[in-house]
């Protein structure tokens, strides 16, 4: 086990992977020569050539639309965003194309690629750079959503994802990058659509995703000093998410509160309430709780930012709530 | 003759004379000095962290906006991309409103809700502050569009940095305004660097101005640290839209001295490089000519650096004393009021 950052582990897995299969290429802006806007890829055009580490200009509708093209040739690219909000200018590749085009032919063409890239606010860039479309690309049918929370798993799941032979939607955080965290020295994976537990208790169960996650781990703790134990599971993949893992807990404890930064109307956690009502009603000792964005664009100014995200307080309040 | 007088005749050769107004001359160079001392506040506050997001600086392009703007009348419109404090300032949104927009204050020109990068003035018909690349550039079209619609003789002026041209929108834009004869000036500033990517790094087919000439548009180019070049390619650019209704593309040549945002380590270049460029500085410059044409005397250039520094002093003295939004403020900007329809219900999803 070494300890490393969120950022190196998504390092290590790229450069793990690209070193295992020569159909692997990195594309994105600043990904090769300024070493990432986050400095994700650093070093990764060093040791694996422009071939592989791919710059591009601001074309992001052209590079996705690229990179499409060579996974139907059998290349398997990984599309760096530099942030998830700018993906939205390449839309119509990543719902049509990505999301269709397999199933459109009848199953004759692969998807083999990531699209990765840090998403979600908090650091006062304003409405257009501070997105959560974790929900929105899980509406479409054919995606993978995933979202890590911790380094080990940033590193799992980006290799399982690059290894996939589907289309996998991977959402970092710029707030997450810097994290440190214990990560095994030998080759592993971390496998896609399973949850993780991140501290156990009976009283209630806490779903969240990302960032979220550790905001909600903050908030466990501050019910822990208050005597209530929460049982936190932090999904890591959004889509197909691990409902045996939430039902599981949610038998043990009966309440549910859901963590997530998307905003409210029909974010991911509004899918799982519903699955968990249906499937679970008699388990339910209290109605199921959201804790998400506020439904307002994300304002610039950091008292407000702070108080549209979810926050401590406002996951406590939920607690107290769903605990009454 | 003066010149013939042998007494003269070994003096310094003088700057010939300006067709501008000495006023027009003085403000000019007011105007730039006022944009250089508001950014180097910014930058501070920036450091000490009073400033937060992202914070891109405007130093070393004071030509282009200042230049670009200064034929414009009031009825004109402006849009630009997040590279914008200059382009308000310019544009002749008060200091103050700028740099509190910057804290993210109530008073600021978007009510703190836009940042550094989104600064918005309806008065002014300033359009924005717009940070996804290359997306304004099609709202601009919009305006010129109603502009036109509307027949109000205005005409439309949209700034673009070098970097944005390689947006699918930014050439679906032109051929629609080129098409469709729309009074609107494209002014790419291209100041050689899109975040750490070199302009030949990203662009094929230089100079940048001929991307319009697949769409039949006029294309120009100016030299962005000579103010009086920028102001007379853009008067030109103007007037063809406005009395012709025909676009232009204009390239203007210029460079940023910072690193692209306050946050950018800044090194894909060299220090030389930088250096090189400041020589040509173009506030340095622009005084140099007007102090060779006796516009400016060396005890004004002084009283207008002072004036500029007092007026970013008390912008950023207004800015740290403005109130923060709230949160109920927030919520009622969501929504336009209903004046042909019934209120339509307005729930907020979520009640924690
Ligand atoms: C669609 C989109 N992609 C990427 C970015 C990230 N980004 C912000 S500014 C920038 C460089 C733009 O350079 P240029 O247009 O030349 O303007 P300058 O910064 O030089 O003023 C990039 C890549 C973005 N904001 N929007």
């Amino acid at each position: 086990m070494a300890k490393i950052t969120y950022r190196q582990a998504l390092n290590q897995a790229m450069a793990e992977e690209m070193e295992r299969d020569p159909s692997v290429f990195l594309i994105g802006e600043e990904v090769a020569e300024y070493q990432g806007a986050f400095k994700v890829s650093q070093g990764l055009l060093q040791r694996f050539g422009a071939k592989r580490v791919v710059d591009t200009p601001i074309s992001e509708a052209a590079f996705s639309g690229l990179a499409v093209g060579a996974a139907l040739y059998g290349l398997r690219p990984i599309v760096e965003f530099m942030n998830w909000s700018f993906s939205f200018v390449a839309f119509d590749q990543l719902i049509n194309n990505v999301g269709s085009l397999r199933f459109m032919s009848g199953g004759q063409f692969d998807l083999p690629m990531v699209f990765r890239g840090p998403s979600g606010g908090g650091t006062q860039i304003g409405a257009t750079h501070s997105h959560c479309p974790e929900s929105w690309f899980a509406g479409v049918p054919a995606l993978t959503v995933v979202s890590p929370a911790f380094p080990e798993d940033a590193k799992g799941l980006l290799k399982s994802s690059i290894r996939s032979n589907n289309p996998v939607f991977f959402f970092e955080g710029e707030r997450l990058y810097g994290l440190e965290g214990e990560v095994p020295d030998a080759d592993f994976l971390t496998p896609i659509g399973e949850a993780k537990v991140c501290r156990e208790g009976d009283d209630l169960t806490i779903v969240s995703g990302g960032y979220s996650t550790h905001v909600a781990l903050s908030a466990a703790e501050a019910l822990s000093a208050n005597g209530k134990e929460a049982d936190l599971i932090d999904l890591r993949t959004i889509k197909p998410y691990d409902f045996d893992r939430v039902a599981r807990s949610v038998r043990k404890t009966n309440r549910l509160l859901i963590v997530e930064e998307n905003k409210p109307f029909a974010g991911w956690g509004a899918q799982i309430a519903y699955d968990v009502q249906h499937r679970l009603f008699d388990w339910l000792d209290a109605p199921i709780l959201r804790v998400t964005g506020l439904d307002l664009p994300q304002p610039y100014n950091g008292k407000l930012e702070a108080q549209v995200l979810p926050n401590v307080e406002r996951i406590l309040a939920a607690a107290r709530q769903l605990l009454a | 003759m003066v010149a013939d007088d042998p007494a003269v005749a070994v003096a310094e050769p003088k700057a010939p004379a300006s067709s501008l107004s000495p006023e027009i001359q003085i403000d000019l160079y007011r105007q730039m000095v006022r944009i250089r001392r508001f950014e180097e506040k910014s930058a501070q506050a920036f450091m000490r962290a009073a400033i937060k997001g992202f914070c891109h600086l405007y130093i070393g392009q004071e030509a282009v906006a200042v230049g670009a703007l200064s034929v414009l009348e009031a009825r004109d419109a402006v849009i630009t991309a997040y590279r914008d404090h200059g382009v308000a300032l310019a544009r002749g949104t008060p200091a103050r409103a700028c740099m509190a927009e910057l804290f993210g204050k109530q008073t600021g020109c978007s009510h703190g809700m836009g940042g550094s990068m989104h600064l918005f003035d309806r008065a002014h018909h300033f359009y924005g502050g717009h940070a996804i690349v290359g997306s304004h550039t099609a709202v601009a079209a919009g305006l010129a569009f109603a502009q036109q619609y509307e027949n109000t003789g205005g005409v439309t002026l949209c700034l673009l940095g070098e970097g944005a041209v390689n947006q699918g929108v930014f050439s679906e834009t032109l051929n629609l305004v080129s098409l469709w004869k729309l009074p609107i000036v494209f002014l790419i500033e291209n100041n050689d660097y899109a975040m750490g990517t070199s302009v030949s790094r990203s662009s094929a087919g230089l100079p940048l101005v001929n991307r319009g000439s697949a769409f039949d548009m006029a294309g120009r180019t100016a030299n962005g640290m000579d103010i009086e070049d920028v102001r007379a390619k853009v008067a030109e650019a103007i007037n063809l839209a406005r009395t012709e209704h025909l676009p232009t593309l204009l390239e203007v040549n210029t460079y940023r001295y910072r690193g692209h945002s306050m946050s950018d380590p800044d090194t894909y270049r060299t220090k030389e490089e930088i250096e090189e460029h400041k020589k040509s500085d173009p506030i340095l410059l622009y005084r140099r000519k007007l102090e060779g044409r006796q516009v400016l005397s060396d005890a004004l250039a002084k009283q207008i650096d002072a004036d500029a520094r007092a007026e970013a002093q008390d912008a950023l003295t207004f800015a740290e004393q403005s109130p923060e939004p709230d949160l109920d403020f927030a919520f009622s900007l969501r929504f336009s009021a209903e004046d042909q329809i019934d209120p339509i219900p307005r729930p907020r999803y979520s009640d924690i």
